[in-house]
């Protein structure tokens, strides 16, 4: 927040500044371009700041799987429904988990039925509670990428009261992107990759973007300014026809990533096949509990199968939107059946979800 | 609602000033059968307060109701008995009534003790004194243990005013000036700062205060109909007032972010929880919409009140987009801004 300089990242002036080097640049290079970001808070900022009505029209943000609660499989939800009914049970997750629609009911609604579903700032919250309800059984619903992991992996670390477990639905960036980028129908012109994942796994994760697929990187922090700067990179690598991946968040990110943060993931998780809500299963997608911190891993502690779950609901989208195949006012039901009260979709129900954003700052025809 | 699932059960979003609250109240509203005395502003019209015009005369009368709860009753800047005189005297200045008495019903949970009743009533008091608003009649009820979370205050405001003073939410003309009278998101901020488990040492305080001194330095103005509409933007905050007007009035109203006071404290939280401050309640800041010629003259005498120092012109209503309400960003960009859902939910990081 206090970051200094951090002022000049939300300046107007500057902002002119970046636009006309952007105006100049896609004229020079003068053909449409595609550029996609797979972040919630990515396509939170440009949304906010309606950064899409200032670049010029060749230019289209497209917006990737980059919402860590729309990801997260209706599998996942149902069993921590299921495992949030129980008696004693404290399910504790983050905000807008508790909204996001599953197979039958979501998590706001298991509570509205009388269950103790708490929403929680981090997993140390829910540490809290468990201690403070020696008697219950206190889940922390782990949902998030590479981000989240580390806090979690280290509550794991500290010794947490028996009474507390994990039901761990984190999933892996960079495998999603590859999965995309593999079957790739996008033609996709360049990545902005995400800051605050970058901040773990550093540089090195992406390369094979920019080198084996020959597709233009940058790492871009989350105010206006950076992401308009990254676009601009973006950009004088399509015209000089460079394939790298630079790193406009240099103020935080180091090429390294943050090795501590690396350490504690590799100890406490291991990378597995994972099911992405919209994707399908991504290999080296998702994260679990290794089998010598079993004790807090909620799976191993309540052994709950989910048989049948529903992803996708009929007359949804989101499939299309989370890969960026679709804007949300192309799909039939935004705005109309499908609203924020009323979501249908997963992605209209987080604050990172693509179609709840857009119907929050875009105008209907987008 | 097409869900059924929702329908049925009510939720804590309901009580939140958005959309979902709309639906509460007109839910209840749609059984009530007598809905306004001799034509006047009644309950479905969901403005501020109600009026009661007197037959014979070119006065009316001005009824506004509220219950007020808050956690912890005692915050930075206020406490819950100052909470619930500001709400209902700021909503009868709000319709440019002058404010003339008060009821309060207090609701209180066995086991309440009795001295940090007798705090609550002295601010309740001393409140209601400074805006020359008599307390004329009451009502306790004691409920057991468990049935209630510590006390409730819900008070009744009676003001009067002339009749030909029109100060309504569907008053917006194209053309007119939008003003905040201070600093948005001060009181649902420091609230929620201050909330347990939630360790931000902050100096930001609740701006709950009664308006009555920025009314009387424009009550010349609000005589001669200059000011369209007035809201206090509480629960919703100014976006949710906002887009009442807008839709209210089939206008589009266009605010410009880099006009809009905001403390920096405000801003950094907001951010840190991922809340939005637009939809954070205020609790003693008026909007108003006010005749674009006079507008320059309203501010400048809202600017010399205490309480009106940082106010602002922040935007214009225009006619094209009716029903919406749009932002110029700070970096010059343009966005809507949505009428907000419900209780103001903070977002993983
Ligand atoms: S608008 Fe709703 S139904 Fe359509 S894709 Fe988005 S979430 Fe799914």
């Amino acid at each position: 927040m206090d970051v200094p300089g951090i002022d000049i990242l939300r300046r107007k002036d500057f902002t002119e500044k970046i636009i006309n080097s952007i105006n100049r640049l896609a004229k020079e290079i003068n053909r449409p371009l595609k550029f996609m970001h797979v972040c919630g808070t990515h396509e939170h900022t440009i949304s906010k700041f309606g950064l899409r009505t200032l670049l010029p029209k060749k230019i289209e943000i497209l917006s990737g799987p980059g919402c860590p609660v729309c990801i997260c499989p209706a599998a996942d939800i149902d069993k921590a429904i299921e495992i949030g009914k129980r008696d004693n049970t404290i399910l504790t997750t983050f905000g807008d988990m508790i909204r996001v629609p599953a197979t039958n009911i979501s998590l706001a609604e298991l509570k509205a039925k009388g269950a103790d579903v708490r929403i929680v700032y981090g997993p140390n919250d829910a540490i809290k509670i468990a201690k403070e309800n020696p008697d219950k059984e206190v889940i922390f619903f782990a949902i998030g990428f590479e981000t989240t992991a580390p806090l979690i992996g280290y509550e794991i670390q500290s010794n947490p009261p028996s009474n507390f477990s994990v039901i761990c639905a984190h999933k892996l960036i960079p495998a999603a992107l590859e999965l995309l980028m593999s079957q790739s129908l996008l033609n996709i012109d360049g990545f902005i990759s995400p800051g605050h994942v970058s901040v773990i796994i550093g540089l090195k994760p992406y390369e094979i973007f920019s080198q084996g697929y020959r597709i233009p990187n940058v790492i871009a922090g989350f105010e206006p300014n950076d992401v308009l700067l990254s676009i601009l990179m973006l950009l004088k690598q399509v015209r000089d026809k460079r394939f790298d991946t630079l790193n406009e968040y240099s103020r935080v990110v180091k090429p390294e990533g943050n090795l501590m943060a690396q350490k504690i993931i590799a100890d406490v998780f291991e990378s597995v096949s994972s099911p992405w809500r919209g994707i399908g299963r991504v290999s080296e997608g998702g994260l679990a509990i290794k089998e010598k911190y079993q004790d807090f891993d909620a799976d191993e502690k309540f052994n709950i199968t989910i048989e049948k779950s529903q992803d996708i609901p009929p007359g949804c989208s989101c499939h299309l939107v989370m890969v960026g195949k679709l804007y949300p006012y192309e799909c039939s039901l935004f705005r109309k059946k499908c609203t924020p009260l009323n979501p249908i979709g997963p992605c209209m129900v987080s604050m990172e979800g693509t179609c709840s954003i857009y119907y929050k700052y875009h105008k209907e025809e987008g | 609602m097409e869900k059924e699932e929702s329908s049925k059960i009510i939720r804590l979003a309901h009580g939140a000033g958005g959309v979902l609250q709309e639906e509460l109240i007109k839910f209840i509203t749609k059984d009530i059968t007598l809905k306004n005395v001799n034509n006047g502003i009644g309950v479905e019209e969901l403005d501020d307060g109600a009026t009661i015009p007197l037959k014979d005369y070119d006065k009316e009368i001005v009824i506004t109701a509220d219950g007020h709860t808050v956690f912890p009753l005692f915050f930075p800047g206020g406490d819950l008995g100052k909470l619930s005189v500001c709400g209902t005297v700021n909503d009868i200045l709000m319709m440019g009534a002058k404010p003339l008495a008060l009821t309060s019903i207090i609701i209180i949970e066995e086991g309440f003790n009795f001295d940090t009743l007798q705090k609550i009533v002295h601010s309740l008091n001393s409140t209601a004194t400074e805006a020359c608003v008599a307390i004329i009649a009451g009502d306790t009820k004691v409920m057991p243990r468990g049935t209630l979370n510590e006390i409730i205050i819900a008070t009744t405001g009676i003001g009067i005013k002339d009749k030909k003073i029109k100060i309504v939410d569907n008053g917006l003309k194209p053309g007119d000036n939008i003003i905040i009278t201070g600093s948005i998101g001060d009181h649902g901020t420091a609230l929620m700062a201050n909330r347990e488990g939630l360790n931000i040492s902050t100096d930001l305080e609740s701006d709950v205060s009664i308006l009555i001194e920025i009314f009387n330095a424009i009550k010349k103005e609000i005589d001669e109909n200059l000011i369209h509409a007035m809201k206090d933007p509480t629960r919703g905050g100014m976006a949710g007032a906002l887009n009442d007007w807008a839709s209210k009035s089939n206008v589009s109203i266009v605010i410009d972010e880099e006009k809009i006071p905001i403390k920096k404290q405000v801003s950094a939280i907001c951010d840190m929880l991922g809340l939005d401050s637009f939809n954070i309640a205020c609790e003693g800041r008026a909007l108003m919409a006010v005749d674009s010629n006079q507008s320059e003259i309203i501010l400048q005498k809202i600017k010399k009140t205490k309480l009106g120092r940082d106010a602002m012109i922040i935007g214009e209503v225009q006619k094209d987009n009716p029903g919406r309400v749009l932002l110029k960003t700070i970096v010059g960009g343009t966005r809507f801004i949505d009428m907000p859902l419900g209780e103001p939910i903070p977002r993983i990081c």
